[in-house]
């Protein structure tokens, strides 16, 4: 591994982003429109909304990276710039810093620009502190994105590669406890949902909305940590020198 | 008693790629049933034949990045796809494989700090592909023939010893297909071995040695001059049918 190739890679990476005006637009404005959106949705139902308003500005980036990536990675496939990168002396995990240091550069942007929203203009309440959400959204915004580089080795067309949300990161969203909270859940559900990684950053942010940082907290933040690296390493290991 | 060494190491340390027996397989089909070639040192060593032929296989597996089922490929005295390999081949693949969202200067920077070649190479590379105006358009508004061209910079940026070009001129116009072939033999004249595909049978005659194949196999090995001479052509087309429709 090497610094210099790592942050070049961070900046190529930054430079394609930043190309891509409305890209960049739409990181920024949907999940702030979501957030207000649903705000009002629930404007009769105040209580309702407490318990998910602020998880979900911690939960978008990793949905929004993921979708980012896959497909960015998947072009890295198919247009043979991975080729060309692995015939080169760059290491594997330089690129996968590379795209994690760009992608989490964009996440604490939109993270601040989500939480700027959220908790000052739209009043949605934390009682935990606000830095803590943006940096869970962060790290859920790595999970994404080592999420979307893994998969993006199963899709060998942009159409599979964007049905990868609903197919497995919707089903997630399902099981976190967002929609309905897991004691309320049947068993089975409970038990799966135990194994999937949106749980435990859902978790991790309802507890900084209830400003319930204790052990439990910490566990479902070393759980993210812990998906970040073990997705990057199945990444990289879908990384090949050499294809068949 | 002779102070010359032996003919045979000689040529070995002439030789920069040896491919022995080389067997790939794609999926059920056998691209390569057992192919063996040499190519020397300061050498333009052109690849013809028909798509279909083998030819980007056999050069994949040259570059390292094709998994082959046996026979053995010695590039620069190590194992192709050996990690110090990386640095000193330069690889031009059919697709050109840049980056179409960003500039021509912004890809070329990229590759120059991944290759950890010096910024001077950008605009070196870029003269001797024809670009130098070009450095702020954003790749994927240029034509075919200008982002081959970026690809092939992006290859010269280390200053490889080999260069492994695949169909590196196609759909250029023929005066920079002229001025490029040029540069390949300044290249080849400062000891750089280049490995070069094509179709086009005029380009062929432009290359020191020729490797005819057809079907994965290599039909024959030569220069143009003795290709033409054994089979008593005229041009390296009809060497070539010549030579194919042999029992």
């Amino acid at each position: 591994m090497s610094a210099r190739v790592t942050l070049a890679t961070a900046v190529r990476v930054a430079t394609q982003l930043r190309r891509d005006r409305r890209t960049v637009a739409l990181v920024f404005v949907v999940p702030p429109a979501l957030i207000a959106l649903l705000r009002y949705v629930f404007d009769l139902q105040p209580l309702g909304f407490s318990r998910i308003g602020a998880p979900l500005v911690g939960l978008f980036p990793l949905v929004m990276m993921f979708l980012i990536t896959s497909i960015a990675m998947l072009r890295e496939r198919t247009t043979g710039t991975l080729e060309r990168l692995m015939s080169m002396p760059l290491a594997k995990l330089d690129l996968l810093f590379g795209y994690g240091l760009a992608f989490a550069g964009l996440a604490a942007l939109q993270g601040a620009v989500t939480s700027a929203v959220a908790f000052g203009l739209l009043g949605i309440e934390t009682r935990g502190p606000v830095w803590a959400v943006v940096v869970l959204a962060i790290a859920n915004a790595m999970v994404g994105m080592s999420l979307g580089l893994l998969l993006s080795a199963f899709a060998r067309t942009e159409f599979q590669a964007v049905q990868f949300m609903p197919a497995l990161i919707l089903p997630q969203m399902l099981l976190a406890g967002l929609f309905l909270p897991r004691p309320q859940m049947p068993r089975v559900l409970q038990g799966l949902s135990d194994a999937l990684p949106f749980t435990y950053a859902y978790d991790a942010l309802a507890r900084v909305a209830a400003d319930d940082i204790g052990r439990s907290f910490w566990l479902d933040a070393g759980v993210v940590c812990g998906c970040i690296v073990l997705a990057l390493m199945l990444g990289a290991a879908t990384l090949r020198r050499r294809t068949p | 008693m002779t102070l010359a060494p032996p003919a045979a190491s000689a040529a070995a340390v002439d030789c920069v790629v040896a491919v022995d027996h080389l067997v790939v397989r794609r999926g059920r089909r056998t691209v390569l049933p057992g192919v063996s070639l040499q190519a020397r040192r300061g050498v333009v060593t052109g690849l013809l034949g028909p798509s279909g032929s083998g030819k980007t296989t056999l050069m994949r597996a040259v570059v390292g990045v094709q998994v082959v089922q046996s026979g053995s490929i010695t590039v620069l005295g190590m194992p192709a796809g050996c990690a110090a390999l990386r640095r000193r081949i330069g690889y031009v693949t059919q697709a050109p494989s840049v980056y179409g969202d960003i500039t021509v200067e912004e890809n070329l920077r990229y590759f120059a700090r991944v290759l950890g070649a010096p910024s001077r190479r950008i605009g070196e590379a870029l003269s001797t592909v024809g670009l130098e105006g070009n450095l702020r358009q954003v790749v994927g508004t240029l034509s075919g023939g200008e982002l081959s061209r970026v690809s092939l910079a992006v290859a010269l940026l280390g200053e490889p010893e080999l260069l492994v070009l695949d169909e590196p001129t196609v759909g250029l116009d023929p005066l920079l297909r002229r001025s490029l072939w040029r540069t390949f033999h300044d290249l080849a004249a400062q000891g750089t071995t280049l490995l070069v595909s094509t179709h086009v049978m005029d380009e062929a005659q432009r290359c020191d040695e020729l490797v005819l194949m057809r079907d994965g196999r290599i039909v024959a090995a030569a220069t143009p001059q003795r290709l033409l001479e054994s089979t008593g052509t005229a041009d390296v087309e009809s060497a070539f049918v010549a030579l194919a429709s042999r029992p």
